[in-house]
């Protein structure tokens, strides 16, 4: 029989304004095996924690059952002070009575009856809980850093700092991400690629950094500390390491017009082309769907005018398999789609676009050359509407819930850079809300009203209908003026709802990593976990996460770094001991824990059993501790039972249903 | 079979919610303070394909009236296939609940991500709704085992 001790915590009034909690410990001394209850503030304090270790020590306790906030929460704080007093800290087990009782229920007799009864089942299952040992795993130190924006070259800088090997897969022909679309930054108006390319570089010459450019990841498995990834580097059809870069071949292609995705489709692009100018590496990539040697069989001018020999057409993809320790994900953003909102005139007029293509025009390297003209006729505009929110914060399924953050002050930085270089144009922004929290963020909103005479309606545009003319007539409301307003424009901008890539749907379930109902991928805790995913090993940086600006992003992705180099400074890592373990007398072998094991941790041997004195050989089933990660799938599968996972054993669960249908 | 009269009825519900979507579900609706009902009662285990079939019956059996379990979306099992395992298994098993005259809406498989806090309360509101009408199981219970 167990020696049980119980602790209630009150955590403040969390728990004790809803929750009886002195009862809750009197009721504890009325189970089996409870020798020791009672109740204090905080728990998890230092002082709660001394209560735990005297308890220990003094009524000999071989069992803690602590009534407090979720396991997810402080059952490592908890099973640290059992071991600590000498206790085996899995023979811990929480009830959870805050998240799932005194935060949801209001009535005090309920909660504190419900409290009782979570309380009896973990009281029922520390009952039967049996002291673990955890094993070691080691660590290959080396990460992988999935996407090359701005948020996977910082994180890929700083672990590569600190001395580990780095690998950075990037699925574009080159790294630089969003950061290299952008022709300034708010809100220092710094030039964008002249603070990126620097980092681009230093990503390339760095010794401990590998690029896989124009690569994917194909398949992930292992777990933290030791995962094997498949990359799969796509056809280049250019020998990386002959190529010099000297932009011949692009020069003679005779393909030159399929839309350029770096110009956001505003250019085109010859068919063997890299993205930009400062592209890393500056090794251009074949677009075999645009390439007329392969599809007509003829041309072949590249390789002819390449005097490094480096074109080869009959470069295939390759699958690199290597080892990591941590992986980081920052895959980024793109803008949503608008074809839901037609009332805007995207698809209709050419003079309506996103704001990330007017960043394309206004750059020096864009489809314009920096000038800021209409793509309809060429003309310069006077007459420049914003429209603030489109697709974000959005009440219906057209659009986001979130609000994408950025585009407040990006838009005031487009009116601004455009006040300034075009005096004589009209600007006005329709916005819901101007938000401006940031450093010096509100002093440059303010900037862009006051010194620029940018005109800011508060209100939503309804319509954007275009005119026989050319122009644009914008339909909208002043909220604060309570009127209508019909405008004329030249050129409207959309800042369009941004969203996470959308391949990190796919690459989320590869590392079988949490990713929310927005894609976004989900932190292990909002507050004191927020670049680690719930999944050991894998980290966020970036917009994967959560919308942020550039700022935001780089800090993040130095947090992420700093959390993938603290694995990887380990040697050994403790691997849960919540594992599943096959009962040789009543395994036949057959096969089926094998076969729904995603881990492959389970083999067959032939061994000898002693069952009621007949010695026989019978193939077994046989549990690899190191690789078997505790889900349960086997425990489920076998049909003569003998399968069981320690720390949620059958009994184990069959006793907390028994205790709650009490 | 004893009837109870003039006393309000309260189902018996138990929540087998995986550790990693579910549980943490609860856990954010929960922290957001969204409400639903006590009579829902949670047992944390590590994937939804933890769920022997024999865990539901025997909650039946001990009385209780409705079962929930939970797991992360399908294709978001963070033991990549568990939860396919799961929905099979409970396919199976309520199929043949369903021949034994439990209702078939004593039992139920909800997909909900640790960002779902509100699902997880409105999906607990619907099945507690749910068993309130459809009143005490009688059906498989073992009156033995009452207040045991």
């Amino acid at each position: 029989m167990q020696r049980i001790g119980v602790f209630v915590c009150h955590c403040g009034t969390n728990i004790a304004a809803t929750v009886d909690v002195k009862k809750v410990a009197e009721m504890a001394l009325h189970e089996p095996g409870v020798v020791h209850a009672e109740d204090y503030a905080y728990m998890c304090s230092e002082a709660g924690q001394e209560l735990i270790h005297k308890a220990i020590k003094e009524k000999h306790l071989t069992g803690l059952v602590v009534c407090s906030c979720s396991p997810r929460m402080h059952e490592t704080t908890f099973r640290n002070a059992a071991e600590k007093a000498g206790l085996n800290p899995y023979m811990v087990e929480i009830a959870n009575i805050r998240e799932h009782c005194s935060w949801i229920h209001k009535d005090i007799e309920e909660a504190t009856e419900k409290a009782v009864i979570l309380m009896r089942a973990a009281i029922a299952k520390v009952n039967l809980d049996a002291p673990l040992k955890p094993g070691e795993s080691h660590v290959t130190k080396r990460a992988l850093v999935i996407g090359g924006g701005i948020a996977g070259i910082q994180t890929a800088l700083d672990i590569a700092e600190a001395g580990y090997p780095v690998d950075i897969v990037e699925k574009t022909p080159s790294i630089g991400g969003r950061m290299s679309q952008l022709d300034k930054t708010f809100p220092t108006l710094d030039c964008s690629s002249c603070i990126l390319t620097p980092k681009m570089g230093e990503v390339n010459a760095h010794p401990n950094i590998n690029i896989y450019t124009y690569s994917e990841v194909e398949s992930v498995s292992g777990f933290v500390g030791d995962f094997t990834v498949e990359i799969r580097r796509k056809a280049r059809s250019v020998d990386m390491d002959k190529c010099t870069g000297c932009g011949v071949c692009q020069d003679k292609c005779p393909s030159k017009k399929t839309p350029s995705e770096f110009n956001r489709g505003l250019g085109t692009r010859s068919a063997i082309y890299t993205p930009f100018a400062q592209a890393v590496p500056n090794v251009p990539v074949i677009d075999r769907d645009a390439c007329i040697k392969f599809k007509t069989g003829k041309c072949g001018i590249c390789s002819k005018v390449c005097l490094a020999g480096a074109i080869d057409y009959d470069q295939t993809d390759e699958i690199v398999t290597e080892k990591y320790g941590a992986i980081v994900v920052a895959t980024g953003f793109d803008m949503i789609k608008l074809d839901k909102y037609d009332e805007y005139a995207y698809s209709q007029s050419k003079d309506v676009i996103t704001s990330l293509e007017l960043e394309r025009i206004m750059n020096a390297a864009g489809p314009t050359g920096g000038h800021l003209e209409r793509l309809s006729d060429g003309k310069a505009p006077k007459e420049i509407v914003f429209i603030q929110c489109v697709g974000s914060r959005c009440a219906d399924d057209r659009g986001k819930s979130y609000c994408s953050k950025v585009c407040c002050m990006y838009t005031a930085k487009h009116a601004m850079l455009i006040r300034d270089k075009y005096p004589d144009v009209n600007v006005t922004v329709f916005y819901i809300d101007v938000r401006t929290p940031g450093k010096n963020f509100d002093e440059f909103y303010r900037r862009a009203v006051e010194e620029y005479g940018v005109n800011y309606i508060k209100g939503q545009v309804g319509k954007v209908i275009p005119q026989p003319d050319g122009k644009l007539l914008v339909q909208g409301a002043d909220l604060l003026d309570n009127k209508q307003i019909l405008k004329e424009a030249d050129m409207v901008v959309l800042a369009a709802a941004i969203e996470p890539n959308p391949d990190v749907r796919k690459i989320a379930t590869m590392l079988t990593a949490s990713i929310d109902t927005n894609n976004f991928l989900t932190e292990a805790h909002a507050k004191l976990r927020p670049v680690e995913s719930p999944t050991a090993g894998i980290f966020l940086s970036g917009v994967c996460q959560g919308p942020k600006d550039i700022p935001e992003t780089v800090s993040q992705a130095g947090a992420a770094a700093v959390k993938a180099i603290g694995l990887l400074a380990k040697d050994k890592l403790l691997t849960n001991p919540c594992t599943a373990q096959s009962d040789e007398l009543l395994c036949n072998g057959c096969s089926q824990c094998a076969n729904v094991c995603p881990y492959g941790a389970i083999t067959y041997e032939n061994k000898e059993v002693n069952d009621h004195g007949i010695r026989e050989i019978r193939r077994l089933a046989v549990v690899n501790d190191a690789l078997c990660q505790g889900c349960g799938a086997c425990t489920v599968t076998c049909p003569s039972g003998a399968m069981d996972l320690q720390g949620f054993s059958n009994r184990q669960i069959l006793a907390e249903v028994d205790a709650i249908c009490r | 079979m004893s009837i109870e009269k003039n006393e309000e009825f309260r189902p018996k519900i138990v929540a087998f919610c995986c550790n990693w979507c579910s549980y943490a579900g609860a856990d954010l609706a929960g922290s957001s303070r969204m409400t639903y009902s006590a009579d829902v009662k949670i047992i944390r285990v590590p994937c939804s394909c933890r769920v022997n079939p024999m865990f539901i019956l025997r909650a039946f059996e001990r009385g209780a009236d409705g079962v929930i379990m939970c797991g992360c979306h399908p294709g978001d099992c963070h033991y990549t296939s568990g939860n396919y395992y799961a929905r099979r298994r409970m396919t199976l098993l309520f199929s043949m609940l369903d021949y034994i005259g439990v209702e078939s809406g004593r039992t139920r498989v909800e997909w909900v991500s640790a960002a779902e806090g509100a699902k997880f309360s409105e999906t607990m509101h619907e099945f507690v709704d749910k068993i309130t009408s459809l009143g005490k199981n009688v059906r498989l219970e073992d009156l033995r085992c009452r207040n045991l």
